[in-house]
């Protein structure tokens, strides 16, 4: 600055060519950083998606040649070209759905119940430790735990359901952190509004809570599941079977009561341990059939996150806060 | 300072405290709340005027470590809402409250309104399209949204938000009716016809209201307290207290020397 006086004597203030050539020089030193960060962040996500890019490519090329409506309805079988993924696909449906039962309502009445209930002392303090830390544990510890606790504990056998509830232990610390990080965006003005109507704890929770939080609980389920779906461990570790040529009984019967759920004590396999035994098979086609049932197997995770996706956008359209 | 009222009582607070755990946020307040009045609580941030709102319908024990002394007595039967052996649901049911912020729920209008009813127990249709168009009414909603009654309510402006849950409030027919800042978050107009609207509902309710603003106060209530650090400073006719205080806090808050 320079200080100078104008006509009528009065001080007043000027900004020299100096200051603005600082000022100038400054500035395009931090806009040079400014570059520099944006190279770098553009490189670092180049090379994830580049990388997985790449996979994917590879996975098509080789596996999608082999994909075919009898890749689809076919048992394994010692001749590559004749084997197919029915038996993985199937188990891991009903693997899936079992997981889900089992994961939802409990990990959405854990989620409800720290949130809305439980009073905010040390105990609920460590248990949601644990909870946080849980989603965290290698999935082959659920395995052995599963494989103590259902198999031999309680006689589950290395069954479908075995696998569905082990699958729904490992996914239950997920479902729990959607629900309460859905409950918790709620506004508190909502539950006042409800409280002060006369309304009770349940009817809150009944009337507003799980319905203003159902989007987001059911995406943390998909997510949950989609990452289930891709788990070998556990699975190995409670006896599923790497070759299985036979379909679990069916769970809708001609007699009454037309139903049955003797397909949950059934032996089962599912598409990531047919991917590793065909893998581990020294013959090059055994390598390509792999390949394939990785494309399903993708597909079958792209639905489930679309389908996240969507139900995101059906449930939150309405809510805004 | 007497505090005494002219007309019949509706409540009366009797030597109240109010203890957030160890700190009392209120101490040793009475007042006397009169039937189809409007009564103003007033007083600078912090002083406690919500806190003592929130007494009337229990709302504090929605949150651990809170503590009430004392009595407000809702008459004609003399019931001790703040006792420990009344319960609060049954204290919201005859004591209704709007909100700071417009609150209404992410559902449809009539269902906000509804809601009350069907907290209830009430699921006969006509009943409930009865008491939910009454309620539009009394709460000057009914011409802006009678035809879009099953829109969501956040299509509604903030100030017809507002209304729609004054008319969530008024559904089941409370006995008091608790307005906490109602205004603060919204523009002139709207709030023209909101403290409009407060002035109208006293006929057919009791009304406490607390504001920060003392215009609103001057205009709209019969009867207004003035609370300073959790206590009541003065109670008076609210044009005896804006022309005359008696007390010189009370002249120097109203006359904007602090607060």
């Amino acid at each position: 600055m320079v200080q100078e006086k104008d006509q009528r004597g009065l001080l007043i203030m000027r900004h020299n060519e100096k200051i603005t050539q600082e000022i100038r020089r400054r500035i395009a030193h931090n806009k040079f950083r400014d570059h520099l960060f944006w190279i770098i962040g553009l490189l670092s996500t180049l090379i994830g998606f580049v990388v997985l890019f790449t996979l994917i490519i590879d996975l098509f090329a080789d596996g999608f040649p082999r994909l075919s409506w009898s890749f689809l309805t076919s048992y394994p079988s010692r001749f590559p070209e004749k084997a197919g993924i029915l038996s993985a696909w199937v188990g891991t449906t009903l693997v899936m759905i079992v997981t889900a039962a089992a994961a939802v309502p409990l990990g959405i009445a854990t989620g409800v119940y720290l949130e809305e209930y439980s009073k905010k002392n040390w105990s609920t303090h460590i248990i949601e430790i644990n909870m946080n830390n849980l989603a965290g544990v290698p999935s082959i510890i659920y395995g052995l735990l599963a494989l103590g606790l259902f198999v031999y504990f309680l006689k589950l056998g290395e069954s479908i359901l075995t696998g569905g509830l082990t699958l729904g232990l490992l996914i239950l610390p997920m479902v729990v952190i959607s629900t309460r990080e859905s409950i918790k965006a709620i506004p508190n003005s909502i539950r006042e509004a409800s409280y002060a109507l006369g309304a009770t704890k349940w009817q809150t929770i009944k009337d507003h809570i799980l319905p203003y939080s159902i989007g987001g609980i059911l995406t943390g389920m998909i997510i949950g599941l989609s990452r289930a779906i891709g788990e070998t461990a556990p699975i190995i570790t409670v006896g599923a079977l790497t070759f299985i040529a036979f379909l679990p009984s069916s769970p809708v019967t001609s007699a009454f009561p037309f139903l049955t759920f003797k397909w949950l004590f059934d032996p089962f396999t599912v598409m990531p341990i047919q991917m590793f035994n065909w893998v581990s098979r020294p013959q090059k086609e055994f390598h390509l059939n792999a390949a394939a049932a990785g494309i399903i197997l993708l597909l079958m995770t792209l639905v489930m996150n679309g389908f996240a996706v969507y139900l995101r956008y059906k449930f939150r359209k309405r809510i805004k806060w | 300072m007497p505090l005494v009222v002219s007309e019949n009582l509706k409540a009366e607070v009797k030597n109240l405290s109010f203890y957030y755990n160890q700190v009392q946020a209120l101490k040793n307040v009475d007042l006397p709340i009169a039937e189809n009045m409007i009564t103003a609580l007033i007083g600078p941030s912090g002083c406690g005027k919500t806190t003592y709102l929130r007494c009337f319908n229990r709302m504090h024990d929605l949150y651990p470590g809170n503590r009430y002394q004392g009595e407000i007595l809702l008459y004609p039967d003399g019931l001790n809402i703040v006792d420990s052996k009344v319960d609060p649901i049954e204290v919201r049911m005859r004591i209704s409250m709007v909100f700071q912020k417009p609150n209404p729920f992410p559902k449809t209008v009539y269902e906000n309104v509804a809601y009350g009813l069907r907290v209830r127990g009430e699921n006969k249709k006509n009943l409930l399209h009865e008491k939910v168009e009454k309620a539009l009414r009394q709460a000057a909603l009914w011409d802006e949204v009678h035809d879009r009654i099953d829109d969501l309510a956040f299509n509604l402006s903030g100030g017809q938000q507002q209304r729609l849950c004054i008319a969530r409030a008024l559904a089941t027919d409370p006995e008091i009716l608790l307005f906490d800042e109602p205004t603060s978050a919204l523009d002139p107009t709207a709030t023209l016809k909101i403290e409009e609207l407060i002035m109208q509902l006293k006929k057919e309710v009791t009304i406490i209201i607390v504001t920060h603003n003392m215009q609103q106060a001057a205009r709209v209530s019969d009867y207004t307290a003035f609370m300073y650090l959790g206590e009541i400073i003065e109670f008076d006719r609210t044009d005896k207290i804006f022309t005359h205080p008696s007390r010189k806090l009370t002249e120097e808050y109203i006359t904007g020397r602090f607060g």
